[in-house]
């Protein structure tokens, strides 16, 4: 168990619990580039968790740390009280991290049910063999997670595309049943990588409610990366704010919005 | 019409997952089975068992198994030929010892560890790279089959012969066996893989399969674990392209030689698969329909016609009708056969309403 004597309450009142992950003195390189640069934060369990920045601060570069896609060079990443040795992506993926993508990747040739299902590839254990005769354990496997999948959809209000092949969605639901998939694994941390680009207002507004609602309904720990202010300020517990490889600011919306710094990557500085 | 849905409802996800969620698709499987099973052994002549069913069905096997691989798990290869030639030499070896029909099953079991040795590139090289390294499976095991004498039982002509085998009391491989019986034999096995693969497919194997296809990196981000999931992929895929293999030198040819497991053989597998519509396992069957059954019409038209044209000619007309007929196809639906079938039969549920 997590050691919820750090948990906080949040302006509005939700009792947010211990730390769920822990990013200590982080540095990525790729060849002579230094993406992160020695960044330290922690995210809490039950908490959204903004991380902004200007284009190339290497917002992206950290979720991809934290999702295991890449090694950093130095520091730790530690999850549920542990430092987390080097991985592969999908071993961080069964120790309950899901994310969804900046660029749409929803498996295309398949249908939404089969794209949201392949989330719950995780909680399926049945056997070849089990698979190819469809008795026993893999049938009732494949119900028992049709079920959670239908719930999943259900919340997501994607009914009616259930069985429409991915390739012929529009953009916004395409957005959405990517979280879907992410979601139907049931994640410890659910990550988010601009999950409101390229959409329209209310499609916006639809997607921040489905954000909230997945943290306020399953208690599921969010980490999100956007570039909509309003929308990361809104919904947001505490930011973290990036630039060049550095963190610049850390705390809640309020304090972040204030501190000069972080006013200074934003708007620039006068020349003097 | 035929394909009217209404009154058709669905109360739990185990009848919405069924096979045949709708129920006159389970019509027409039994009306072809019942041809597969009853009627056509019953009228079929010598002539329509060897040109047409017997090979319809092995081609359609050893296409299901590229088909696994390159359709389901998107791993492109061009050594089928080779991976079939495997199941034959081993089932060659395995007939001394056992059942010559446990042999053939088992031969497939070699072919899938052949074949999970040469899938191991895929775990770094992608599409055409990955059939190029393929190419080094079909060349290095066809000169294997020449040069390894233990393989042919070191005989003079370094070809293998399929000797006369019973299984309870019946020819089943062999010049004594009837062509019925073998019929049988091939229409059994290719069956029960048809109905193992539907249900691969369909699960959680296949979705893994299609995950890894379509976008490999979402893949591994989301759990899957790519070196399984292709591993697996050419194992399964091998292992029906052995027995494929098998089949058609026990079941069909009779004897085989090393050359006839060259990438000619290669290309019809991978001709049947693209114009049968990869990712589908009826589209397997549609395009070996296609490849063997045609040129079987078209040196029998002229004939029934009274057209006196030497065979050669026929020969000729043969290849440039049937390559004309490939782009024909794959232009009006690059997807294949199967999507044609599919998208006519969501025209029929929803006709006479266009949407």
């Amino acid at each position: 168990m997590l050691d919820q004597s750090q948990g906080y309450v949040t302006a509005d009142g939700r009792q947010i619990g211990g730390v769920l992950m822990e990013m200590k003195d982080i540095t990525l390189r790729f060849g002579g580039v230094t993406a992160i640069k020695d960044i330290s934060f922690d995210i809490h369990e039950g908490e959204i968790r903004a991380i902004i920045g200007p284009n190339g601060a290497g917002k992206s570069s950290m979720l991809n740390v934290i999702s295991g896609f890449y090694t950093p060079q130095e520091g730790e990443v530690w999850y549920k009280g542990a430092p987390r040795p080097a991985m592969k992506p999908y071993e961080v993926a069964r120790m309950g991290v899901a994310r969804t993508f900046q660029n749409i990747a929803l498996f295309e040739g398949m249908t939404v049910l089969d794209n949201v299902m392949t989330g719950r590839l995780n909680h399926m254990k049945a056997g070849i063999l089990a698979q190819a005769i469809w008795w026993g354990k893999a049938r009732d496997e494949e119900i028992a997670n049709r079920e959670h999948v239908e719930r999943v959809i259900d919340f997501l209000e994607i009914q009616s595309i259930r069985k429409t092949p991915v390739g012929r969605l529009p953009y916004g639901l395409k957005k959405r049943v990517e979280l879907a998939r992410a979601l139907a694994a049931e994640p410890s941390l659910l990550l988010l990588d601009e999950p409101m680009a390229g959409m329209n207002v209310e499609e916006k507004e639809d997607m921040s409610r489905f954000i909230l609602d997945v943290n306020d309904e399953f208690g599921t720990t969010i980490a999100l990366i956007e570039h909509d202010m309003g929308v990361v300020m809104d919904l947001s517990d505490r930011v973290v704010v990036m630039d060049y490889g550095k963190k610049i600011g850390d705390g809640t919306p309020d304090e972040v919005r204030n501190d000069q710094t972080v006013i200074d990557a934003y708007l620039g500085v006068p020349q003097e | 019409m035929l394909y009217r849905t209404a009154g058709q409802f669905k109360t739990s996800y185990k009848a919405d997952q069924a096979l045949f969620p709708i129920r006159q698709d389970a019509v027409l499987l039994a009306i072809i089975l019942t041809f597969a099973w009853v009627i056509f052994p019953m009228t079929a002549s010598e002539f329509a068992f060897q040109t047409l069913l017997i090979p319809i069905l092995i081609y359609s096997l050893a296409a299901m198994g590229l088909n696994i691989l390159t359709g389901y798990a998107g791993q492109l290869s061009l050594g089928t030929a080779a991976f079939m030639g495997v199941g034959a030499y081993a089932c060659y070896k395995l007939i001394e010892v056992m059942d010559p029909i446990l042999a053939i099953l088992l031969s497939g079991v070699f072919s899938a560890g052949i074949g999970v040795i040469f899938g191991i590139p895929s775990l770094r090289i992608k599409g055409f790279y990955l059939a190029i390294a393929t190419l080094a499976a079909q060349f290095f095991l066809v000169w294997l089959f020449e040069k390894w004498a233990w393989l042919y039982n070191y005989n003079a002509s370094g070809a293998i012969q399929v000797p006369n085998l019973q299984t309870f009391g019946v020819y089943v491989t062999g010049p004594q066996a009837s062509s019925v019986t073998q019929y049988y034999v091939i229409l059994g096995i290719v069956t029960l893989m048809t109905v193992l693969c539907i249900n691969l497919t369909r699960g959680t194997l296949g979705r893994t399969w299609k995950a890894t296809r379509d976008m490999d990196i979402a893949a591994e981000l989301i759990g899957i674990n790519l070196m399984r999931s292709k591993l697996t992929a050419f194992a399964i895929s091998s292992y029906l392209v052995g027995v494929a293999g098998a089949l058609f030198v026990f079941m069909w040819r009779g004897a085989a030689e090393p050359n006839l497991f060259d990438i000619p053989l290669s290309f019809d597998i991978l001709f049947i698969a693209i114009i049968g519509g990869l990712g589908s396992i009826l589209g397997n069957y549609l395009g070996a329909i296609l490849i063997v059954g045609l040129p079987v019409v078209l040196n029998t038209v002229p004939e029934a016609l009274g057209l006196e044209i030497k065979s050669a000619t026929v020969e000729h007309y043969n290849i440039m009708i049937v390559g004309a007929l490939i782009v024909f196809f794959l232009i009006i639906e690059p997807h294949g056969l199967a999507r044609l079938w599919a998208l006519i039969r969501e025209k029929l549920i929803i006709w006479p309403f266009p949407h």
